[in-house]
């Protein structure tokens, strides 16, 4: 028990392994004047599933987009520390932020397909950066990739906004597959749904992660302990503990973390 | 014993005493509230009855001016001399007129309004947009003979610096200035309209990697697509109707030219001039006045109808 007690052990323990999709060291991240993550430090494994969990509010969601930089379009929002994404610095000032994007894609808490055709809802981030190859087979892989393909090849052409919750969620997974990004970072992404919904989006992540690294961020421990390889456990902005989720679930180093996957608050 | 104390009407906090055991049964009509009720009714039963009237008076005098023209005439003549000898009842000239200061005026005031939408939706910092928003409205709010005015004064002498030989009442001035007028209205309901497209839909872009111009072009303006077409829309409609400034810039001379550096008349101006004439009540020439005017109410109604069906497509899609 001691010798995992504190968690940055545990962290330097796990850098040790090599094959890291990205990597977090000292993060810290301001809205203004207000620091929502603190000294934040843990790696994100290439082909594994990492859950973030924590109570609203603990800095989750904020961790997970300054991953692709999507909280630069959040005024006052400032990241410190560095986040290894290969050889760089996501935010060092020679990173092209849309390029970054192109390789670490995101899907949203709400499923927010474009009001377009299914067809060019999957075609339109291919096409927009100057993809090649013929759209339709990408359309066809990209849609079977997030087991929707079907429930809707005979309808490509018709408006996504048609589908239900659940299908507009899986067109928006897909849509991002479409672009081959090396990290698929999700928020939340079921927790507009129904049951059945979600465990069709869980069975998928489970297919997906031999080609992805996926990050999860969940309201849902239940979920996190199914789906996840690692769980990083996040309370008021601070990583109080990132491990093996079965760890975490059975065997938690910190007494906020027992208490919380036990549901004893939060 | 707090019962008792609530039952006792001396002690009741109602003004209508304790409640406790009182009849559920109507005790009377509320009178105020029926007095209010039938206020508000007549005040909006009044506009409808203005409008209805309007209309029936237009239709009707307008019947009585093809008793004496044939609508073949009036509709597919290309003079206009209804106030002098000898008269002919064409009304393209005035239509033409019309159409040239209206689609001068959409060259000018589309792009322009269009870009600024844009740029207040997509770009500006928050407080470019708390500024130029209220200077926009603003503009809107200037009366149109300003407008008029400013075109005589201004606008046309600082055309005839670039082209020597344009006419001190010309139709390009009128198209700038109604341009102009018109501007704000679709740069603020284009704005609106962008605005409205959800936030969602732009952070879903830009995590495909797309750039600021790739989101707003490609996604923002297409899904806000119908409120901007709306605003165009009546945009077009406004300036058809618009009528001091374009009297005052570009005169009273029915005329189907191409150049846009000759007087002209639009509809509008024509009203105005027979309305301000000593035209006895009665004759044809008087009723001229009717039949455009039920010309121009036709044209604007149909493009406000139009704009209104784009605009209710619009509201489907995200409610």
């Amino acid at each position: 028990m001691s010798q995992v007690s504190d968690p940055s052990l545990v962290v330097q323990k796990l850098q040790m392994h090599k094959k890291s999709a990205l990597e977090l060291r000292n993060v810290n991240i301001f809205y203004t004047d207000n620091k929502a993550v603190n000294d934040v430090s843990f790696n994100i494994r290439r082909n594994k599933i990492t859950a973030i969990i924590g109570p609203s509010g603990c800095g989750k969601s904020t961790l997970l987009r300054s991953l692709n930089r999507m909280n630069d379009f959040v005024e006052g929002a400032r990241v410190e520390g560095e986040l290894i994404f290969g050889e760089e610095n996501l935010y060092s000032n020679d990173v092209d932020a849309v390029e970054v994007r192109r390789r670490i894609g995101m899907v949203f808490q709400k499923p927010n397909p474009f009001p377009k055709s299914i067809y060019n809802n999957i075609a339109w981030g291919p096409l927009i950066n100057g993809y090649q190859d013929s759209t339709d087979e990408l359309v066809e892989r990209s849609l079977k990739q997030a087991a929707l393909w079907d429930e809707v090849k005979d309808r490509l052409h018709e408006s996504a906004l048609n589908l239900s919750g659940g299908q507009q969620q899986r067109l928006c997974i897909a849509r991002a597959l479409a672009m081959e990004p090396e990290v698929l970072l999700m928020d939340e992404p079921c927790s507009a749904l129904d049951p059945i919904s979600t465990s069709r989006i869980e069975d998928l992540l489970f297919e997906l992660k031999s080609r992805y690294t996926i990050v999860i961020v969940t309201h849902n421990m239940q979920q996190a302990a199914r789906i996840s390889d690692y769980t990083a456990f996040m309370e008021m902005g601070d990583l109080i503990e990132f491990n093996v989720t079965k760890k975490i679930f059975t065997r938690p180093a910190m007494k906020r973390t027992e208490e919380y996957v036990t549901g004893r608050f939060g | 014993m707090t019962e008792e104390l609530q039952n006792d009407p001396a002690n009741s906090r109602w003004e209508s005493g304790p409640t406790v055991g009182r009849s559920i049964k109507k005790s009377g009509v509320r009178w105020g509230e029926f007095a209010i009720k039938s206020w508000l009714a007549s005040c909006s039963f009044i506009s409808i009855v203005t409008t209805v009237a309007i209309v029936f008076l237009l239709v009707r005098e307008t019947l009585k001016f093809f008793e004496s023209v044939s609508p073949g005439d009036f509709f597919f003549g290309t003079t206009w001399t209804p106030l002098f000898q000898p008269s002919a009842f064409g009304v393209l000239p005035l239509v033409w007129g019309t159409m040239i200061v209206t689609i001068g005026a959409a060259i000018i005031a589309i792009p322009t309004g269009l870009a600024s939408a844009i740029y207040l939706s997509e770009y500006a910092p928050d407080k470019v947009r708390r500024t130029i928003k209220p200077v926009l409205e603003l503009l809107a709010g200037i009366p149109t003979v300003v407008y008029g005015y400013f075109a005589l004064t201004f606008v046309t002498p600082a055309l005839r610096n670039i082209f020597p030989d344009i006419q001190v009442f010309n139709a390009l001035s009128a198209s700038i200035v109604v341009g102009i007028m018109v501007l704000p209205m679709i740069a603020t309901m284009s704005d609106n309209a962008l605005r409205a497209v959800p936030i969602s839909l732009r952070q879903g872009a830009y995590a495909l990697g797309a750039t600021s111009y790739e989101v707003t072009t490609r996604v923002v303006v297409p899904a806000g697509l119908s409120g901007v077409m709306a605003s165009f829309l009546l945009a077009i409609s406004r300036a058809i109707g618009e009528t001091m400034a374009v009297s005052l810039a570009a005169g009273q001379t029915p005329n189907m030219s191409l150049s846009m550096f000759e007087s002209i008349q639009t509809m509008t101006s024509y009203i105005v001039q027979v309305s301000l004439g000593d035209t006895p009540s009665g004759g044809v020439a008087y009723q001229t006045l009717f039949a455009v005017a039920t010309l121009l109410f036709a044209i604007t109604l149909v493009i406000n109808i139009i704009s209104q069906l784009i605009l209710n497509r619009f509201r489907e899609v995200y409610d």
